[in-house]
């Protein structure tokens, strides 16, 4: 029996936060349903999520993973223009990088 | 034994003025913590207090705790509040004087200081504290002449030591978020400093309180729409000795407490999970269990923390340099066309002008100004709005600017409009320098006064 697949994009299996510490921006990826975060692990690497945001994020990007919460937090270096207050962005504090990271599309 | 009820009453400085009053009358509460200051907020106050020793801290505090202060008295709630910013002393005094004009006798203040190294800063440099950059490594001498304002993170051992001293309100400068929380539960239930997995679960409770109603409804992607935000409740956590506790809020209130909103909070401004450094302790979020208890009501359990690193966070700020971001906006048709001309129209005066700037910065709101959306997926838009910034370490450039919108409105493209705010103001940049020092450098200072 071969399965479906289709891409859809992270929003439908996934919730988000995200917020700032002066030039480094984080995103809180939450699994919307237990048998979700397996998928988000798998496919929303630290790699995935460096091209994803590439040119807005200078730096690296760290992954680190919360089970128990079935989340995934990503640490985004250099990502916002120097700053809060030094940034000439509108997102200056990186508050909707939530939202841009559950526009990725992945294989469900 | 019974739990410690503590509400979360301001988020930051600005926040809903008349979120503590309602925190302190719509239910029972033991504790109201009050969390006013972010990173930028010290240079202000520093500023402050350069022009009048007597400022230099939140005067929102005095006008909240004006209302407050009868209701506090009666029910025999205690605060905590990192209200006093970069001038406890000053905002203890004038607290005082509130208290006697509204007649409430037998309110006993603690003052939590130490926390500010601005006036030690060149002693301490020259004893060997670099204070480098976390983000880029580099000491601070490379800015010393323009830094503002310089904090340590003091945690929640000198409040509870308030408190313990017989304080009912604990005014502190620069102290942990989490710490306001902390504080009034190592007092209650007597934790001991190495008891770490219950200062970690009272970490946190404080994370979960820190951001105000960000835990109980409010910006929560997944629980929107949330009812009545207009009346939302800030969040509550009902405290246990054991550390377990319930996240909450009063009944009645707006908003929402769910298990997937409060992870919400609970991933925000985080780093590595598994070591959230304070003063207190090392928390580790990967041992969090959250389970739905009822109606707007999460049990928070089983978290494991251990001891804290010999190193304290500071917070320093520091003059940049200066910016002005002007907008003008393009109405159909081919608004975004429009815009994209005039961006160009802009770039091409600052270069003839010879301006040099550190950062040139245009965006189009409506048309992907937080994400870069491709043109050909935007359709013809009823309107754009142009968003044009430049950044410059001298004032002179980033004035000069300012005059270059203007002009747009006769001598650019049609169908201009939105501009009736004036010419952008030129902005000071304070920017923000994260830096570690050796925590036996730094002393808390605790004193309780009676009023």
């Amino acid at each position: 029996m071969t399965k479906r697949t289709r891409r859809v994009p992270l929003l439908e299996l996934a919730h988000a936060r995200s917020g700032d510490k002066g030039d480094t921006a984080n995103i809180g990826l939450i699994a919307r349903a237990p048998e979700y975060y397996p998928l988000l692990v798998r496919q929303v690497t630290a790699a995935r999520v460096a091209r994803h945001f590439k040119g807005l994020v200078k730096g690296p990007v760290k992954r680190y993973e919360l089970p128990n919460v079935r989340a995934l937090n990503f640490v985004l270096y250099g990502a916002l223009d120097g700053g809060g207050t030094i940034s000439l962005r509108t997102d200056a504090q990186g508050k909707v990088l939530s939202t841009a990271l559950l526009r990725m599309l992945v294989t469900r | 034994m019974k739990t410690v009820r503590i509400a979360g009453g301001q988020g930051f400085w600005g926040d809903a003025l008349d979120a503590p009053y309602r925190q302190v009358t719509e239910g029972p509460i033991d504790v109201l913590t009050l969390d006013y200051l972010a990173e930028v907020t010290m240079s202000i106050l520093q500023k402050q207090k350069a022009r009048d020793p007597n400022a230099g801290y939140p005067q929102d505090f005095l006008v909240q705790m004006e209302q407050l202060l009868p209701v506090l008295a009666q029910r025999g709630i205690k605060v905590l509040a990192n209200a006093g910013g970069v001038n406890p002393t000053a905002c203890s005094a004038a607290l005082t004087d509130t208290i006697r004009r509204l007649g409430l006798k037998g309110l006993r203040l603690g003052i939590v200081s130490g926390d500010d190294l601005m006036g030690r800063l060149d002693e301490l440099l020259q004893r060997g504290h670099e204070f480098r950059n976390m983000d880029t490594g580099h000491p601070l001498s490379t800015i010393r002449d323009r830094v503002l304002a310089v904090n340590a993170y003091l945690g929640a051992a000198p409040m509870a030591e308030a408190l313990a001293m017989g304080a009912d309100i604990v005014i502190t400068g620069r102290v942990t978020d989490t710490g306001l929380t902390l504080a009034p539960l190592i007092h209650a239930f007597g934790w001991a400093a190495d008891a770490w997995d219950l200062l970690a679960a009272g970490t946190v409770a404080g994370h979960l309180l820190e951001c105000g109603a960000q835990a109980s409804g409010g910006n929560s992607l997944v629980d929107w729409p949330v009812p009545d935000l207009a009346h939302v409740g800030y969040p509550i956590a009902d405290v246990a000795p054991d550390g377990t506790f319930d996240l909450t809020k009063h009944p009645g209130s707006g908003g929402r407490v769910s298990v997937a909103g409060v992870t919400e909070q609970l991933v925000y401004e985080i780093g590595d999970p598994k070591t959230y450094i304070t003063p207190d302790c090392t928390t580790d979020f990967t041992t969090v269990s959250l389970r739905r208890r009822g109606k707007d009501r999460v049990r928070v359990s089983g978290v494991k923390g251990g001891p804290p690193t010999d190193r304290f966070k500071v917070s320093i700020a520091y003059f940049y340099g200066y910016k002005a971001v002007g907008t003008l906006v393009y109405a159909w048709p081919q608004a975004y066309a429009k815009a994209r001309a005039a961006e160009a129209i802009l770039r091409t005066r600052l270069g003839d002008l010879g301006l040099r700037f550190e950062s040139v910065h245009a965006e189009f709101v409506g048309a992907g100004a937080t994400w870069a959306e491709r043109p050909a997926n935007l359709g013809d838009l009823p309107e754009v709005e142009l968003r044009f910034g430049v950044r410059a370490p001298e004032r002179a450039p980033v004035e000069r600017f300012t005059r270059e919108l203007a002009p747009l409105i006769l001598n650019g493209p049609p169908g201009v409009t939105g501009y009736a705010a004036g010419r952008p103001k030129v902005q000071e940049i304070v920017a923000f320098w994260p830096a570690l020092i050796d925590r036996r450098a730094v002393e808390a200072k605790v004193e309780v006064i009676a009023t």
